[in-house]
């Protein structure tokens, strides 16, 4: 099975082709290319990922050498390790179920497969990307992913806010992808290979200095922040919710953000050479964990809390990887995958019902909406940690980590951004499903093929955390040879639930006991929270406003200077043009004139030129 | 004895001076009379060197006679062409016939 890796990917290439194709006149029919092709590939992938769990399953290696350029061979292929096996099963199943949901979700679109075809172009990169064994052909599909994104943000572009959100998360996640562009440059410069297992040699042998391990960590880094909507690239990805929600499900929860925490955890043997790498990659991520995570506490857009959560829960990742805990980051991007999918499918289903996205204007939808509303409860309690729940084995497990590496600091930063994460969750969940009803909507609860991916998500959500008893981090990190485990202090455990609790309780405190919904301008820390700590107004005073002024300069230049040389050269040729066509007044007599006195010219240089020389 | 140099000249003086009608005259015939003037300068040429040149012989006079054989043959092709273009137009001026402009 392990050889015919490549066939996972294949499936939504050949969707893909067939829907650019046919994708016209299937019409909604599309949906069933696309769903049977990943239920293929989710097959594939489950094979893969059972075949390599066995106890003496290897590594699988496949390279083509693809050019040579002096001694140097670059190579194509793909590989199966752990890491890998788990993330190919984890982008199918979270890409079956959306697209088996947006089915129901797109159904009546008029570009209902255009829908699939960008969604299958997705799915096929991101899982190239994922079997890919070395850093180049990782970086192509890396571009490939964004570029799907961009596409997918932008699918209602009629709607000008979602065109300038796709613009924006292209161009934001382009900053990151220099850097990794610059990165994965200076690695092949230095070691001479792009390949993982290369490059991780000639860091374990010593071959490439300390300084020079810190710089490409910290660029791949920088690509990670863009691809993962850290701080300070964090702003595409909340912006990116303009997308279609089964899009934000996919590719801006489970799948393309987890990419840069996935890069990172790939290459993670280089950044554990780098003390100051996964310093830095701790710091980001803890930071950006509690920053996104109190933007989430105020947010009103359903969507966006969400997207601020992700952002969040990214953080988390990377902040365990950063100290160190290899397992807790890669087991954290298991968990979070389903129950954030689950979260914004759910989500979906009530912008679905209610038609629109503004928390203030939901309310009561529990009622009609039981299914939603409990499976919701199910990712909430979820992504909060709650204890039995996915998300609290994993959390737990990044605390443990943070705790023993020893940044005091960023632990309880975590732990506050847990608390965080467990207030605006249940904030959520208060405002939308519980009291009374603040909308006159007609809601009914959605399609069955819209609540069994839910369904499906919500039981993974539930029990995708027990997989921590059956030797997981032993598995992941191939037996320890990528990273140890970590064995923290049990009060960390019982912190963490105080924190899940404390903050589902101040949620049921100022949203669920009385339902009350506050009303006027927000004032103080709420109004600089609600207004995202004024980043994208910094952004757009610091960056774009002098970008833009930069590229009227341009254009004046391009207008007057350029156009005016070639306005110029215009000029010239007519006027040799209006000479020319004085001299053709048709008559033979002053044609033959001008012959003769060129010809005794000539003749009287040749002569001279005879004489003298 | 009259030498080389005499005839050249003769020939040169012709020569150019039918030049001079066939870029300047306005007339039809006067050009094609001066064209035939040119001919005849460049047969004396021919006749001089076939007589005076480092390899004289005869060819040169041979040569002057298909010339002159050539020449009428000319002559009478080009005053048909000056008749039709009279016909056509009613001017053999040269001045007037300028539709190379276009």
């Amino acid at each position: 099975m392990l050889e015919n890796a490549w066939l996972v990917p294949l499936f939504p290439l050949i969707s893909f082709v067939l829907l650019v194709a046919f994708g016209r006149q299937l019409k909604e029919g599309a949906a069933y290319v696309g769903i049977v092709s990943l239920l293929s590939s989710f097959i594939v992938a489950l094979g893969i990922l059972f075949e390599r769990l066995g106890h003496d399953a290897e590594n699988y290696i496949q390279n083509f050498n693809w050019l040579t350029i002096g001694d140097k061979t670059l190579t194509v292929g793909f590989e199966i390790t752990p890491l890998n096996a788990l993330m190919l099963f984890v982008v199918t199943l979270v890409s079956l179920m959306v697209h088996i949901y947006s089915k129901g979700y797109m159904h009546g679109d008029e570009r209902f497969p255009v829908f699939y075809t960008y969604l299958s172009l997705f799915t096929f990169s991101m899982l190239s990307l994922v079997i890919s064994p070395n850093l180049l052909q990782a970086f192509i599909f890396w571009e490939l992913v964004g570029a799907a994104s961009f596409l997918l943000i932008g699918f209602y572009y009629f709607k000008p806010s979602a065109r300038s959100a796709a613009k924006k998360a292209f161009i934001v996640t382009r900053i990151g992808d220099l850097g990794l562009l610059i990165g994965i440059s200076l690695l092949f410069w230095q070691v001479g290979t792009f390949e993982y297992a290369g490059v991780f040699e000639a860091v374990e042998q010593g071959l490439v200095e300390p300084g020079f391990i810190t710089l490409t960590a910290i660029l791949i880094f920088i690509g990670a922040i863009g691809k993962s909507g850290q701080f300070p690239l964090h702003t595409w990805l909340p912006d990116a919710m303009e997308g279609p929600t089964p899009v934000s499900a996919l590719i801006h929860a489970a799948t393309m953000v987890a990419a840069g925490v996935y890069l990172v955890a790939r290459t993670f043997p280089l950044f554990e050479a780098s003390e100051t790498a996964m310093y830095v990659v701790a710091t980001v991520g803890g930071f950006t964990a509690i920053f996104a995570a109190s933007i989430g506490l105020v947010q009103n857009d359903i969507k966006r809390v969400l997207a601020y959560s992700t952002v969040s829960q990214l953080g988390y990742m990377m902040l365990a990887l950063g100290s160190a805990g290899f397992i807790a980051g890669v087991f954290h991007l298991f968990t979070h995958a389903f129950f954030k999918a689950l979260l914004f499918l759910t989500a979906g289903s009530v912008i679905h019902a209610v038609h629109t996205q503004n928390i203030k204007e939901m309310g009561g939808l529990g009622k009609e909406m039981k299914i939603t509303r409990a499976v919701f409860l199910i990712g909430a309690l979820a992504i909060s940690g709650f204890p039995g729940l996915a998300g609290f084995f994993s959390k737990d497990l990044i605390l443990m980590s943070v705790y023993e590496s020893g940044h005091v600091t960023l632990f309880w930063m975590a732990l506050i951004a847990a608390v965080m994460t467990a207030f605006y969750m249940f904030r959520l969940y208060f405002l939308v499903f519980s009291g009374k009803p603040r909308h006159n909507a007609n809601v009914h609860e959605s399609p069955k093929n819209m609540t069994i991916p839910m369904i499906i998500l919500s039981l993974l959500a539930i029990f995708a955390g027990y997989i921590e008893f059956f030797g997981f981090g032993e598995w992941i990190t191939n037996n320890g040879v990528i990273a140890e485990e970590v064995e923290g202090p049990k009060w960390i455990m019982y912190l963490s639930i105080i924190a899940a609790f404390g903050g589902i309780a101040l949620a049921w405190l100022m949203y669920g006991r009385d339902n009350k919904v506050k009303t006027g301008e927000p004032r103080g820390l709420h109004k600089l929270l609600f207004n995202k700590y004024y980043i994208d107004e910094l952004y757009s005073t610091v960056v774009v406003r002098p970008y833009t002024i930069f590229g009227y300069v341009l254009k004046f230049f391009d207008k007057y200077v350029i156009g005016g040389l070639v306005q110029l050269s215009v000029w010239f040729s007519k006027a040799i043009g209006k000479i020319g066509s004085r001299l053709q007044n048709g008559q033979v007599q002053a044609y033959g004139l001008i012959t003769i006195i060129g010809l005794v010219l000539l003749l009287v240089s040749l002569t001279a030129g005879r004489l003298l020389g | 004895m009259v030498p080389l140099n005499a005839y050249l000249a003769v020939g040169a003086i012709m020569f150019s001076i039918g030049m001079f009608g066939v870029l300047n005259k306005k007339s039809g015939i006067i050009v094609l009379l001066s064209i035939e003037l040119m001919l005849n300068a460049v047969n004396i040429n021919l006749i001089a060197f076939s007589r005076f040149g480092f390899y004289g012989n005869i060819t040169g006079q041979i040569f002057t006679i298909f010339t002159i054989t050539v020449a009428a043959a000319e002559t009478a092709v080009g005053l048909a062409i000056l008749i039709a273009i009279f016909r056509n137009k009613g001017t053999i001026s040269i001045t007037d016939l300028n539709i190379m402009k276009r």
